[in-house]
């Protein structure tokens, strides 16, 4: 298990993401103002098949914290990974910390 | 002649004979049954074009444009399988061998004929009534006529005939810029259907308006003018000069046809028919303005189509249950802006009819209810100047609801702690009671409509037409929407998602009145959660409408969709495209050089778009600083082309170059699309300026269009183009460029302040109860009061402009979002292009892989 550090805390706008590159995988980043809380996936969107999850908008819906794709609007979880308009379909969910004040990304959660 | 080959021996051949509302109703009716294909239809038309609407006839003037009141078309005729021949007349009917002939030779036999063939416009036989502009208003020919002339330098117009339809034909020549007058043999306008008392008011009112009323008058003769062309010369010794006639004496049934094929006419014409419309030969049916029931003729379209609907039935199935008896011929219309309804027994001819009458001089209010005997029934009403009653009243009269103890309670103004609409419940109406008169839609179909899951009124307009013809029933069937909804249990949830249990109105008002800056204070004071990607964006753009901060800021940037974000449209492999305004399509060659040099250095794939401008696609993310710096420091400004906001002002070349231009359209343009550039909307709003009625910069599909006049601008709004393409409604003519912007900033800023998320302009007004009239009243003669409050929104919002991209590049910490990743230089190499017609395009999946693999 490696944690690698990609930007400040404070590089990422409230409520918007980021795209880091970690190992040559795309992993988007999220920061949700409110709760302080921090959230990482894959940055491939399987329904739309771009790069573009880092770009999608933050969206709670019955209390879990989903991004909304910003090119067909599906909607994947953040903790599992799985979208919810089609269960076929997932992403990636990686492990993400703050080290003083550093946010550190891991590919894998062993 | 359409045809259509696919004929075979055993259908039974229906004939009709013209192609009227009422022959075309006939059709649909045959169409529309299970047993259609049963049936070969073959038609008839003497005039040039198919159906259209006739009842529309005077918009013909807004538009000038005949498609606009088609009904149908060839191709529609065409897949039907209709047989139709335009411009041939029957001339005769073999009923011996079953067969009619036309005017060309055609000789086509039938199993059954449908006589649909209308009435004629009577023309009164005085003395030079052949002169030279001298018309009916019947055909849309007959109206290109009566434009001729006016262009032709017709300054005065005078229309023979008080009636309905010369009021309309009146209002025509005023919209032509003709001095209107109108000539009526009876003492009082509308004889037919108004008392003295509501006629006389109609006259005050139209005469407002600057039409000329001249009652009681009989023509003499019509000789040569000094001033004007003709000399009208009337019995009691005045006269009255005028450049043209239009003669609106009222109609006669066309039965010249029938007569010469022995067929029973009325004494005084008119084909006979039974209750099931067949004519005196069982084989042939008349329907509509030709048919005479009971001795009566209808002059209306909603009996005609009643008789279409039942001489279809019996044509189908001769053991039809469904019968013709009689029409109501109630009707309630606007007159040049004045509501004017009747209902039922108007004259009080029934055996010891009693009268309350309510007369507002003041306000121009004339109302008049006709009840029973003994209190208990209504038996007519009119209308004059406020006819919002009238649906309330009609249902009254037509089932025989008892009145209450108070009838003239009825006509009374409300108080303002009464119930509103203070009348009858929508609940009281019994099953059969017909809501819509055009269409005979009943309050059954309306309640089978909403409970099959039809939960708006647009949804049962187009489910069951209803409130699709005169549109007099709309208020009625919104209340009774309204009601079955609520009936059924379903609760219409207007919350626009599940953390903010709101309409999109009701949120802008509370941001707006408790001065709320922020999504933030918005979730804590009104709403609950996080928000999503519904709320964020609707209260983002709320916010920018209200006060249109910057809108990357990291209180508000949360709240954008990444188009938003990154100031460009995202495509489908997460490319951006790069839309530079160009205001008005307006651009020097050095600009278009720089666009150029930009597509070329960066490989951009370019294209023009629609709203005459050039878009540059497949820009990656860490290019867009570096191009629009370019574009910046060459005048370029962002076009918007991302945001739910104004977008593009097209505009034709206008009067600057153009041979036909009447004014200076590119220059209104600009000034228009500089006015509003970058104000934030619940939707995209588009523009377009013509600089004359030729109508090249297609103005008439845009959410506001603008056209030029000899006198100034006319107004068009809510039209679009897109998935359910919608004409601009004309909203106000020959303005001023000053009030012109007014309306505009008027109404803009009040659709931004009560449209629904995503809502067009189209479906807003739709949706706004009494639609244009509704809207006219708002912004033109203000009557909310919110006129100026609107303006200076409008002020506040343009003062606050900043060209986006312009902002962006000054900010160094906002520039650095621009690259695909926040940890690396690298590239995102999932995108990847081929070359098409010497253009890059995105790689499908499979080319990627290929390239992808190649590249390692």
């Amino acid at each position: 298990m490696s944690w690698q550090a990609i930007c400040k805390v404070s590089d990422i706008a409230p409520n918007t993401g980021v795209c880091a590159l970690v190992e040559g995988k795309q992993v988007a980043v999220f920061k949700q103002a409110a709760t302080n809380k921090l959230f990482a996936v894959g940055n491939y969107d399987p329904a739309g098949q771009a790069n573009v999850l880092s770009r999608g908008m933050l969206a709670e819906l019955g209390g879990q914290v989903t991004i909304a794709s910003p090119l067909y609007k599906h909607h994947f979880c953040l903790s599992s990974g799985v979208c919810l308009e089609d269960n076929e379909l997932s992403i990636p969910v990686y492990g993400v910390r703050v080290t003083e004040d550093k946010i550190e990304v891991a590919l894998t959660l062993n | 002649m359409v045809s259509n080959v696919s004929t075979s021996a055993n259908r039974c051949r229906i004939v009709v004979v013209g192609n009227g509302m009422v022959g075309h109703q006939f059709i649909e009716s045959l169409l529309a049954s299970e047993q259609s294909d049963q049936f070969e239809v073959i038609v008839f038309s003497e005039e040039p074009r198919i159906v259209y609407n006739r009842m529309m006839l005077t918009k013909f003037f807004e538009t000038r444009d005949p498609e606009s009141l088609a009904m149908s078309s060839i191709d529609d005729y065409q897949d039907l399988g209709i047989t139709l021949y335009m411009e041939d007349k029957v001339v005769a009917i073999d009923r011996q061998s079953k067969q009619v002939i036309s005017a060309k030779g055609e000789h086509v036999a039938y199993d059954k004929l449908i006589m649909a063939t209308g009435s004629f416009p009577f023309v009164p036989p005085i003395p030079g009534k052949d002169r030279e502009n001298c018309f009916v208003y019947r055909t849309i020919e007959d109206l290109q006529e009566i434009t001729a002339a006016a262009e032709n330098g017709a300054k005065v117009g005078t229309v023979v005939g008080g009636g309905l339809l010369g009021l309309e034909a009146a209002k025509a020549l005023k919209d032509l810029g003709v001095e209107p007058h109108v000539v009526e043999f009876a003492p009082r306008l509308m004889a037919v259907q108004l008392d003295d008392g509501g006629g006389s008011l109609l006259k005050d009112k139209i005469e407002d308006l600057g039409v000329g009323v001249h009652l009681s008058k009989a023509t003499n003769q019509i000789v040569t003018g000094d001033e004007c062309q003709h000399r009208m010369e009337f019995s009691d010794g005045t006269s009255l000069e005028t450049d043209m006639i239009v003669f609106s004496a009222g109609i006669r049934p066309q039965d010249e046809l029938a007569k010469e094929s022995k067929l029973e006419l009325g004494e005084r014409g008119g084909i006979v028919i039974n209750n099931q419309c067949q004519t005196s030969d069982p084989d042939i049916y008349a329907v509509g303005e030709c048919a005479l029931w009971d001795g009566k003729l209808y002059g209306l379209v909603a009996p005609g189509y009643a008789m279409a609907k039942v001489a279809a039935a019996h044509v189908i199935d001769a053991s039809t249950s469904e019968t013709f008896v009689g029409a109501d011929m109630s009707t309630k219309l606007k007159l040049m802006g004045v509501d004017v309804a009747t209902i039922g027994d108007t004259h009080s001819k029934t055996p010891g009819a009693r009268v309350y009458t309510y007369f507002n001089q003041p306000d121009e209010v004339y109302k008049k209810l006709i009840v029973s005997e003994d209190n208990t029934l209504l038996l007519g009403a009119v209308l004059v100047g406020d006819a919002e009653d009238y649906g309330t009243l009609l249902q009254y009269m037509l089932n025989e609801i008892p009145l209450p103890e108070s009838p003239e309670s009825l006509i009374l103004p409300k108080t303002s702690d009464s119930e509103d609409g203070g009348g009858l419940g929508v609940a009281m109406l019994p099953e059969t009671a017909q809501i819509c008169s055009c269409h005979d839609i009943s309050k059954g179909d309306v309640q089978k409509s909403v409970a099959g899951g039809c939960c708006t009124v647009a949804d049962v307009k187009s489910d069951t037409k209803a409130g699709t013809g005169c549109g007099g029933c709309v208020p009625l069937l919104t209340n009774l929407v309204n009601h079955e909804l609520t009936e059924l249990g379903m609760e219409v949830s207007t919350d626009i998602c599940e953390h903010f249990a709101y309409t999109r109105q009701e949120l802008y008002h509370m941001i707006r009145v408790g001065e709320i800056k922020t999504f933030e204070e918005m979730l804590e004071k009104h709403g609950k959660g996080h928000g999503c990607e519904i709320c964020k964006p609707a209260i983002g753009s709320i916010l920018a409408s209200c006060w249109n901060d910057y809108v990357l800021d990291d209180a508000h940037i949360g709240l954008q969709d990444t188009n938003d974000i990154f100031l460009g449209n995202m495509q489908k492999d997460g490319t951006y495209s790069i839309v530079p305004r160009i205001a008005g399509g307006e651009i020097s060659a050095e600009k278009l050089m720089v666009l150029a040099q930009v597509a070329q250095d960066y490989g951009l794939y370019t294209k023009i778009t629609g709203g005459q401008r050039v878009d540059l696609f497949g820009a990656q993310l860490h290019q867009l600083p570096e191009i629009w710096g370019r574009l910046v420091d060459a005048g370029f400004e962002t076009g918007h082309a991302y945001g739910k906001s104004v977008r593009t002002v097209k505009s034709c070349v206008g009067s600057t170059w153009c041979r036909y231009g009447v004014d200076d359209s590119v220059g209104l343009a600009i000034d228009i699309e500089n006015r509003y550039k970058g104000l934030r909307a619940p939707h995209k709003i588009k523009f377009a300026v013509s600089g004359c009625t030729r109508e090249c910069a297609e103005a008439q599909s845009k959410d506001v269009g603008i056209i030029a006049t000899e006198n100034g601008w006319n107004l068009y709004v809510c039209g679009n183009g897109g998935m359910k393409p919608r004409h601009a409604d004309l909203f106000a003519s020959d303005l001023d460029t000053e009030t012109l912007i007014k309306y505009v900033d008027r109404l803009l800023m009040f659709y931004i302040r009560t449209a629904d998320r995503l809502q067009r302009t189209s479906t807003w007004m739709d949706n706004l109860e009494g639609g244009l009239t509704y809207l006219q009243d708002v912004i033109i003669n203000d009557s909310l009061g919110l006129g100026e409050e609107l303006e200076a929104e409008m002020a506040l919002n343009i003062g606050n402009y900043k060209c986006e991209w312009a902002e962006t590049l000054k900010s160094p910490e906002k520039l650095s979002r621009f690259s695909h990743f926040i940890n690396s230089e690298e590239i995102d190499t999932n995108i990847q292009f081929v070359e098409e017609r010497g253009q890059i395009r995105p790689a499908t999946l499979d080319e990627k892989h290929e390239l992808i693999a190649s590249a390692k």
